[in-house]
């Protein structure tokens, strides 16, 4: 579902330009050529260092918001009101665990061990999208989750899909035929509320304004303070500056929450008809460099479910595995 | 204290924990290459992989991950590590050979024959 549009990297750019000089020149340009004219990049080719480290972060945090993301819908499932909703939202969050398994794939074939991506991940190493870091308080909360979040999510891989590298393109285009039928199913459900009775408005609508802020942040700090380089964009690792990302997505979504009578909690939210960019009011990105730190409302939360899963699947993984199956080196081919 | 919102997380105190865990090198098994076949008749192809601990696993493991949606009729696993490829370095080995043209149908120019044959035999 969610490939959080901003990926966390507190060490870019002074470890790029260290390792930039250890690169092969001529391979390097012949790498560039391949990307500039369209060509894929396969696991067994020759790739920049820092090509490799920046995919293998992109792509499993990629994967860690997929897996972490299904807690706050999953947490529901239980509560769903009604048989269709809840056969809905139990398939929608299959598909985000199976697409977490897409992504550790295309991520392994980078060289890095499914293991060690889930110890980072255990350890607060790896970061995941922010967003998860906020509790669903309601079933309205469910709803705004799949619709808009999974809206956004979409604009992001839709434009990561069309990036450099093979394994990943190709986890993508699988990702965004799902996530076709988790929009749709979420629109749904929202405008189920946002057309009920007035107390069910009155839920749709408290959950939009708690979730409207973390949705502007979900793509990340505006493009002028970001911290990507030029150089990711030639690599086509990032496919859409955060700014154009975010206003397309305003662009598509506000006007469809604004048909169904909703407000949005930003009084200088609207399209300048000159410019034909959406303008709105910053989010507080203070408190978004806080979350990602740690210190959001779940994170802790979030965290240690994943903690008890992993340490309480423990003994049917070791019972499953007979040792003489067990390989030195167990990494896909593509 | 709990204070989660999660029903389970607060039966199975789920949030108690502060202990550091990993898991070792391994412990998510092996990984098979998965290969989808559409429908009969059409050829398997490969789709991803999962991490499986054998074969008969990794098969059930396929069918949830892509055989859940659009059609299928058949899957199959192999092990990644038995796989055998080329280098991607060694493509250009690939490249057709402009002097090798007796190989394709376009190589062979019947018809000016045939229309010479016939001028001629007016």
């Amino acid at each position: 579902m969610y490939g959080g549009g901003y990926i966390y990297d507190d060490s870019g750019r002074s470890r790029q330009q260290e390792e930039q000089l250890q690169d092969d020149p001529v391979k390097l340009a012949a790498f560039e050529a391949r990307i500039a004219g369209g060509e894929k990049i396969e696991p067994g080719d020759w790739m920049p260092a820092e090509y490799r480290r920046q995919l293998i972060r992109l792509i499993e945090q990629h994967a860690h918001s997929e897996i972490i993301g299904a807690l706050p819908e999953g947490t529901w499932i239980t509560r769903a009101p009604g048989f269709k909703r809840k056969l809905a939202l139990i398939a929608k969050v299959q598909d985000e665990i199976g697409h977490g398994q897409l992504l550790y794939n295309a991520a392994e074939t980078l060289g890095k061990s499914r293991e060690a991506m889930i110890n980072d991940l255990l350890s607060g190493k790896s970061k995941y999208s922010n967003v998860f870091n906020y509790p669903a308080e309601t079933w309205a909360d469910v709803t705004v989750i799949g619709f808009l979040i999974d809206a956004a999510a979409i604009v992001n891989q839709v434009a990561n899909a069309k990036g450099s590298y093979g394994p990943y393109c190709r986890a993508l285009e699988r990702i965004c035929y799902e996530e076709s039928f988790h929009l749709k199913q979420g629109h749904d459900a929202f405008i189920e509320l946002a057309t009920g009775t007035p107390a069910q408005k009155a839920m749709l609508q408290d959950a939009l304004n708690r979730w409207w802020q973390p949705i502007m942040h979900f793509f990340g700090p505006p493009d002028k303070v970001s911290a990507h380089s030029e150089k990711l964009m030639q690599w086509k690792v990032k496919m859409a500056s955060n700014d154009d990302m975010r206003n397309q997505f305003l662009e598509a979504y506000v006007p469809k929450i604004w048909e169904l009578g909703l407000t949005l909690p930003d009084p200088l939210l609207k399209k300048n008809a000159d410019t034909g960019k959406w303008e709105f009011s910053d989010p507080d990105w203070d408190l978004f460099f806080e979350v990602i730190k740690g210190n959001g409302p779940c994170n802790k939360e979030r965290l240690n479910v994943r903690k008890w899963a992993e340490e309480h699947g423990r003994w049917i993984r070791k019972a499953l595995m007979r040792e003489e199956e067990r390989e030195r080196t167990a990494l896909p081919v593509a | 204290m709990n204070e989660s919102l999660d029903p389970r997380v607060n039966r199975l105190r789920l949030n108690n924990s502060d202990g550091s865990f990993s898991i070792e090198e391994g412990e998510n098994w092996n990984v098979f290459e998965v290969f989808h076949q559409e429908k009969r008749g059409a050829h398997h192809e490969h789709v991803g992989c999962v991490h499986a601990p054998d074969a008969n696993l990794a098969l059930i493991f396929a069918k949830e991950q892509f055989g859940r949606r659009k059609k299928c009729v058949n899957l199959w696993v192999v092990r990644s590590a038995d796989i055998l490829a080329f280098d991607l370095e060694d493509e250009d080995m690939f490249a057709n050979n402009p002097d090798k043209t007796y190989r394709d149908a376009s190589g062979f120019k019947v018809m000016e024959k045939i229309n010479k044959f016939k001028a001629q035999s007016k």
